[in-house]
């Protein structure tokens, strides 16, 4: 018997929607000691699966059919309260964002002791005890210290160890975890999956894994089930999945997974003159200290160099904070840098005052990384493509005609024009914002992380798309990005940065080859399921 | 937009106050038709009570028709509550769109000024003005205006700090558009939802103070107004209750219609609010 079996789960959804059930006919197995990866792309229900083991389903969607079996008792046929305890004690769960997931206002110890209060568990001197182990099992550094923190102390990684701590508190049979390290950088992603692998190894738990990541599943996963629209579409082995998919669907999500094959089509050598350049730019901040404190200075981008070839993409690779976003809104002017010089063509852009800058505005154009929050919901797809040129004086008529070329360029049907931007997908608006982008036929474009917030296949789909409409348009590119197959895929060179300083920068091949810097070395190797080689398209 | 009307539509509440609104609008528009002697013209025997003599509401002290003051007194209401409404808003969303885009030190010193009007209380603030210039229409709506501004500064420059750092707004500084422009064509059409509830809100407490700076004696003298019908029926209370219940009712049931509509309309500019309130 295995521990948790799900069998033809349905949950419908409420009515109106273009689907009627949020999963269906679900059945999945997960046995003592093993890692199960459920795999599927944004709205594929894995997460709904997940929910549904735990019961906390949002309260619009309801189980219209199916069994859950935990250890033999169906979950569904039990009263709330049993169902209740069984909750912490034999199901724990790890969320996406440990931001949220932690209550800011209570203590690291007292929130892991809570876990075992509410079920309860011994009494305050063993629950003292038992809060010190969870601690120093999960690796977290200076147990006493950690106890009484409060989770804004703490950094991501700190943080979903204390719900990893959480969860299994009460040594649970089945460990669900819902994209764990989602939302964390990729040496502490690495750190996470490690823990979770050996903590699971030592205690023979079932671990149900919800991710979108291919190289997390090659990773970690014992065995897999790929999602599509609510339906299991294929289970197996891991090794067997990961090289020898059968299901198209399958086939064509590992085929978008990028990987840490330097870029084909890097023209070595053969970059044109120098474009654009930054030297010595630097920006800090001052955090604001109490009447006690004084005010520290906190360096975003210290003395960063680079030069852009004609033709050429340069990628800005950097966990978060580490001021690759920062540098790009220097380079754009979107921040004024404190110091260095921002120089397009022989000019310095970094003195100019805005009005005085306009005309080079033209020139350096920005793909923004939030789709969702980079297009003015309340104006229409055609002006919102529009606007740059009519802002640079060109007639309403003609910037709208071009706007329509210019939607067809990026795959879009001129009929959008008419449309606002919530009517289209993540990656339809992706495309949107690099129309307007290119509508000023800039000859400089700067990206930031422009398919971080897309699913694997549809950033497939937007890097093609650039790679296309660079070659097509002889632009030239900074592509600032956290994922390093990424950069690997389409840049021809690449900058580390590390605490905002630029820690390496050179070809790509040579950097993902022999990388110079420990650090470097180190981002290399957190990289997700590196040692997978993907099987070739057929 | 038909999205929206629909679900206005699904507010029972909403739809009522807007019906007795568009009535009490059309009782404004149709009141020289409906009664085409001045309001102020004696008109039958003093006092008669309503339904008497012919006269639905009654007359006052002076014989004057109760239900013709009600009328007339409509359109003054509306008047005074739209015109000082669009006034203050005016200068709410300027010095709040600044504020909130602008940041730093020109927001610290317009949030200072804007704190200065709310510490002095709203309705004194008015008497005072109105009585400096003298009471007449304009100076009641300037006075209104001037005291009721300060909350939409609050309002706008909160909807505006929260969207100046958003990407679309990112965007069209790198395309070169100039700071008014981003003001008010990008940033000012996505914060207008609060503005338009607030706006209906307005207009209702305008109306109350309008009635009550009448009241006081301090209306145009040469207007009939609501507030004033309930200023002059006061003292003799006891022997014409009508004199002044009518009015009273009439303005309640006009700032209820516009709370109704204010209401509504807010539940229809967020869905995702109204939804988690249902």
């Amino acid at each position: 018997m295995s521990l948790l079996a799900i069998e033809n789960l349905t949950v419908a959804l409420p009515k109106g929607l273009d689907r009627p059930n949020a999963i269906e006919g679900v059945s999945l197995t997960l046995d003592k000691g093993e890692i199960l990866c459920v795999v599927g792309e944004s709205g594929s229900g894995k997460s709904i699966t997940a929910a549904s083991v735990m019961g906390l389903l949002p309260p619009a969607l309801r189980i219209s059919g199916g069994r859950i079996v935990l250890e033999g008792a169906d979950l569904l046929a039990l009263a709330p309260e049993q169902w209740r305890d069984l909750r912490g004690r034999r199901l724990g769960m790890i969320f996406q964002e440990p931001m949220t997931a932690l209550n800011p206002i209570m203590r690291v110890g007292e929130q892991i002791e809570e876990v075992l209060r509410v079920h309860g568990e011994g009494d305050r001197r063993a629950r003292a005890a038992r809060v010190g182990e969870l601690i120093e099992a999960v690796g977290l550094p200076d147990p006493a210290h950690i106890r009484s923190a409060y989770p804004f102390r703490l950094s991501g990684g700190q943080r979903q160890r204390v719900m990893i701590a959480m969860a299994l508190a009460l040594e649970p049979a089945v460990l669900i975890a819902d994209e764990p390290t989602t939302a964390l950088d990729v040496t502490t992603q690495m750190q996470i999956l490690q823990l979770i692998r050996s903590i699971q190894r030592a205690r023979g738990m079932g671990v149900l894994f919800i991710t979108h990541d291919f190289g997390v599943v090659a990773e970690i996963a014992d065995r897999i089930a790929v999602m599509q629209h609510g339906r299991i579409v294929e289970t197996g082995r891991a090794a067997d999945i990961l090289d020898r998919p059968q299901h198209d669907y399958t086939k064509s999500l590992i085929a978008a997974v990028p990987h840490l094959v330097a870029n084909a089509m890097a023209t070595e050598g053969a970059a044109g003159e120098p474009v654009f350049s930054a030297t010595g730019v630097r920006k800090s901040y001052w955090r604001r200290g109490s009447w006690l404190r004084r005010s520290t200075r906190v360096d975003a981008v210290r003395d960063a160099d680079f030069i852009l070839h004609k033709g050429e993409t340069l990628g800005l690779v950097g966990e978060s904070g580490s001021g690759k976003s920062t540098l790009a809104r220097c380079a754009v002017r979107l921040i004024d840098p404190e110091a260095g010089a921002i120089v397009y063509r022989g000019e310095d852009l970094a003195p100019l005052s805005r009005r005085a800058l306009r005309p080079y505005r033209k020139r350096i154009q920005m793909i923004f990384q939030d789709p969702f929050a980079s297009l003015n919901p309340r104006k229409k797809v055609g002006e919102i493509v529009a606007e740059g040129p009519i802002t640079h004086g060109e007639g309403r008529a003609a910037a709208t005609a071009r706007a329509r070329d210019l939607l067809r360029l990026v795959g879009l049907d001129p009929s959008a024009m008419e449309r606002y931007p919530h009517e289209f997908s993540g990656g339809q608006r992706q495309r949107i914002g690099i129309a307007r982008a290119l509508a000023l036929e800039p000859e400089i474009l700067v990206a930031d992380e422009p398919v971080s917030a897309l699913d694997v296949s549809v950033q497939a789909q937007v890097l093609d798309l650039l790679a296309d409409i660079r070659r097509r348009l002889g632009l030239t590119m900074l592509f600032i990005t956290h994922d390093l197959r990424v950069a690997a895929q389409i840049c021809d060179s690449v900058a580390v940065m590390k605490d905002g300083a630029i820690v390496e920068y050179g070809r790509t091949a040579q950097v993902f080859s022999a990388p110079a810097h420990a650090y470097t070395r180190a981002l290399i190797d957190a990289i997700p399921g590196k040692n997978w080689r993907p099987p070739a398209p057929v | 937009m038909r999205d929206f009307a629909r679900r206005f539509a699904r507010n029972v509440g909403a739809v009522f106050g807007l019906v007795l609104l568009l009535a009490v609008l059309a009782l404004a528009l149709l009141a020289p038709v409906l009664f085409p002697v001045d309001p102020w013209q004696m008109a039958g025997v003093p006092f008669a009570p309503p339904l008497e003599d012919g006269f639905l509401l009654g007359t006052d002290s002076l014989g004057r028709d109760v239900a013709a003051g009600i009328a007339h007194g409509a359109h003054i209401s509306l008047l005074v509550g739209l015109v000082s409404t669009v006034a203050a808003i005016a200068i709410g969303v300027t010095l709040g769109a600044v504020a909130g885009y602008a940041g730093g030190r020109i927001d610290d010193a317009i949030m200072r000024f804007t704190e200065f009007f709310q510490t002095i209380p709203s309705f004194v603030f008015a008497i005072v003005l109105v009585a400096i210039f003298t009471p007449s229409i304009s100076s009641i709506i300037a006075a209104i205006a001037i005291v009721s501004w300060p909350p939409v500064t609050r309002v706008v420059r909160g909807e505006f700090l929260s969207l100046r750092s958003r990407e679309f707004v990112q965007a069209a500084i790198v395309l070169g558009q100039s700071t008014p422009r981003i003001i008010f064509g990008q940033i000012l059409p996505n914060a207008l939802s609060p503005i338009i509830v607030l706006g209906s809100l307005m207009v209702a407490s305008a109306i109350l103070l309008e009635s009550a700076l009448s009241f006081l004696g301090l209306g145009d003298p040469n207007v009939m107004s609501w507030g004033f019908m309930i200023g002059a029926g006061r003292s003799v209370i006891r022997l014409a209750w009508w004199m002044s219940v009518f009015p009273g009712v009439a303005i309640f049931l006009t700032v209820l219609a516009l709370n109704l509509v204010g209401e509504g309309l807010s539940d229809a500019l967020n869905p995702r609010l109204a939804r988690r309130r249902g």
